[in-house]
């Protein structure tokens, strides 16, 4: 009697698991239908607006037309106010911590910068640029009076795009550290990146004052919250171009350090990264573009730099004044582009199969 | 034991290639299967076996599947059923980390379009597979100067592969496969990206280093001249599936089907067929009138001596290279090899 239940319930098992995985959308549809259920009842319960009986909806259907009802409601703004709250009393230490951190570094930095004699600072670009660039000595003379414009246009605008700069830097340093193996990770799983691509598009379309006041609640004013806002803005092109440019390797390439033997890591550190390099570095291009289009934004949270002086000028609607802190901003920028840029196509040069011509 | 055993091997592309591999074995055609599920079959059945030290040359119209079979080899891509078998050994039965072992030792590989790392110089790419094998930098280099001078490449081991012409990229690419110094090499429509006057300069360089070498090649191309000037045996695919395997001679005057008779159709028999396959054995040809006859090598292709025959109306003699007579050739013989059936 036992044993041919025992082979039937067997077979159930293994139908079921069969049914399971051939219906795998169908389940996950199921499933996002029941979470949808679970709001929609979550927030009617939650509402105070409700009718005090359900069946008054079923007899009267006036709230199918005209406005939206106003029992309808996902509570969604009551759930984020308690998480963030919990999150600021709970683990308000770890925010303080990074916080901590994060100023210590901008600090040394900053005054690092600051403390070293100006033409040393411009000798400084000069030379980056120049080797940068692969030796071209026109962009290296161009960034150099920009650089020198900076602090020529007025003299406090020198410790201003400093103070930005510093910011800047420690963004794009998380941004690196953090987008690159970010974007690696996407270029190797499909799974994964259909995972992290809604969150850059998030972070991307969302506007920046969402997060740069809660920053405040977070981390205080000044430059920690400019950090992490910037990495907000600054990271999703990174992780993309990162991808991309992985992705983009030719891909006989990739067969060929197959065929011969390569491992992952070999593949990785010996091809993949080196010919994704043009675009990575284009990534970080466009980060530094968007980081200090963040930072000037951010001066509106008390972050001190060039936005600041900007901020000032409208506000007391000195034309002028904001002009003129307008000009070093993108004066930095073109800088800052420069260098990132020239840096790229000096790379891209040796990658791309285009014919020099020979001897 | 042959080198390279291939058994039913089956390749579907698609979302769900086990679903339709019963649908396929059952004989569907390929556009049934794609009508049907959506998938496309990439090799239908396809069994067969490589000796040690021949060239074998894969041949078909692009799609039909040669690329993806020579990437099996190698375990480019899986097969969706069926077992290949180097030396002995079941390649699908290795985990990662033998068959990283296994590409770094058995075989190496030379790409269409020549699959060179643009950021590394000439000499690095040579030494590429024995860096993965875990040579020394000296040892590399040394090898890797060796076959950059075989390939004829000497003076340009520290230029990037830019700087150099599409022959000389694929030189590069053979330098490569040989310095890995393994018995088996692929060569993926090796000379398909280049000129015809480079292509057949790279064929012949082949067959040279070959006579030395004696590996065992896998050679996939679409020009049935390349296949019938290098192949020692040519397989025919036709929609994944394999239509004829056979020498050169068999291809050419036993067509299989219609396909490979389209393809052998236009091929120029003279420069194909060698006189001991046309010839008849001495001891059939007593009445072979034998006052003018010319001698001919037994491995000599009937392009080299035709024009002596046409202008002495003579009968040919076949010899051995010790100079023994291995047959004759008449008027007879000779038309009926160079007729288009």
């Amino acid at each position: 009697m036992k044993e041919p239940f025992g082979a039937l319930s067997l077979i159930n098992k293994a139908n079921c698991m069969e049914l399971l995985k051939k219906n795998k959308k169908i389940f996950f549809n199921i499933g996002l239908l029941l979470v949808f259920v679970w709001l929609l009842i979550t927030s009617y319960s939650q509402s105070k607006r409700k009718p005090d009986n359900i069946g008054e909806l079923l007899n009267d259907f006036s709230w199918l037309g005209g406005k939206w009802p106003k029992w309808l409601d996902l509570p969604l703004m009551k759930w984020i106010n308690i998480g963030f709250k919990a999150l600021n009393e709970k683990y308000g230490y770890i925010f303080e911590a990074i916080n901590n951190f994060l100023l210590y570094i901008l600090m040394l930095v900053k005054n690092f910068l600051i403390q070293a004699p100006w033409p040393l600072v411009i000798l400084g670009v000069v030379v980056l640029t120049y080797f940068a660039s692969g030796r071209k000595v026109g962009t290296t003379v161009f960034v150099g009076f920009c650089t020198f414009f900076i602090g020529f246009l007025h003299p406090i605008f020198w410790q201003k795009a400093i103070e930005t700069t510093a910011i800047m830097l420690i963004g794009i340093f998380l941004c690196v550290i953090a987008g690159i193996p970010l974007g690696i990770a996407m270029a190797r799983s499909a799974r994964t990146r259909n995972i992290i691509l809604p969150v850059l598009d998030l972070m991307q379309t969302i506007p920046s004052f969402c997060y740069l006041i809660p920053g405040i609640m977070l981390f205080g004013l000044g430059a920690v919250p400019a950090i992490i806002a910037t990495f907000i803005y600054a990271v999703p092109p990174l992780v993309r171009l990162t991808d991309l440019g992985i992705r983009l390797v030719d891909k006989e390439v990739i067969e060929a350090a197959d065929a011969f033997g390569a491992n992952k890591k070999q593949k990785l550190l010996g091809v993949q990264l080196p010919l994704a390099l043009p675009n990575i570095m284009q990534g970080v291009n466009q980060c530094t573009m968007m980081a200090l289009a963040m930072v000037v934004i951010a001066s509106m949270i008390g972050t001190r730099g060039l936005g600041d002086e900007v901020l000032l000028g409208l506000q007391q609607l000195n034309v002028g004044r904001a002009a003129e802190a307008g000009i070093a901003i993108v004066l930095l920028a073109i800088v800052l582009d420069r260098i990132t840029q020239s840096y790229g196509e000096t790379l891209q040069e040796r990658t791309t199969p285009a014919k020099k011509e020979k001897k | 034991m042959s080198k390279i055993e291939i058994n039913n091997v089956y390749k579907i592309f698609g979302n769900n290639p086990k679903s339709v591999l019963p649908m396929v074995k059952d004989g569907a055609t390929k556009e049934e299967v794609l009508e049907k599920t959506g998938h496309t079959v990439g090799l239908d059945n396809v069994s067969l076996k490589i000796e040690e030290g021949e060239t074998f040359v894969c041949m078909g119209l692009s799609g039909s599947g040669k690329s993806t079979l020579i990437r099996h080899l190698n375990r480019l891509i899986d097969p969706t059923d069926g077992d290949i078998l180097i030396e002995g050994t079941n390649v699908m039965s290795l985990n990662t980390e033998s068959l990283i072992d296994f590409r770094r030792h058995k075989m190496s590989m030379v790409f269409q379009r020549f699959g060179l790392f643009p950021h590394k110089t000439v000499i690095q790419n040579v030494g590429y597979g024995l860096e993965m094998q875990g040579k020394t930098d000296d040892e590399r280099n040394k090898t890797a100067m060796e076959k950059i001078e075989a390939v004829g490449l000497t003076g340009f081991e520290n230029q990037y592969p830019n700087q150099l012409s599409g022959g000389m990229q694929q030189r590069v690419g053979l330098a490569r496969a040989l310095a890995t110094n393994t018995d088996i090499m692929l060569m993926d429509e090796a000379f398909s990206a280049l000129d015809p006057l480079i292509r057949s300069d790279m064929q012949k360089q082949l067959i040279d280093l070959q006579s030395e070498l004696k590996k065992t090649i896998v050679f996939i191309t679409h020009d049935l001249d390349e296949s019938l000037r290098l192949g020692d045996h040519i397989g025919i695919l036709n929609a994944g599936k394999l239509v004829q395997v056979g020498t050169p001679v068999d291809i050419i005057m036993n067509p299989a089907d219609d396909y490979v008779e389209a393809f052998v159709k236009d091929v120029n028999r003279a420069k194909v067929i060698k006189a001991k396959i046309i010839m008849k054995p001495s001891n059939e040809s007593n009445n072979v009138n034998k006052d003018n006859l010319v001698k001919v090598q037994e491995d000599q292709f009937i392009e080299e001596f035709l024009p002596q025959v046409v202008c002495t109306n003579a009968n040919c003699e076949v010899v051995d290279k010790k100079g023994n007579t291995k047959g004759y050739i008449t008027n007879k013989e000779l038309q009926k090899s160079l007729t288009k059936s």
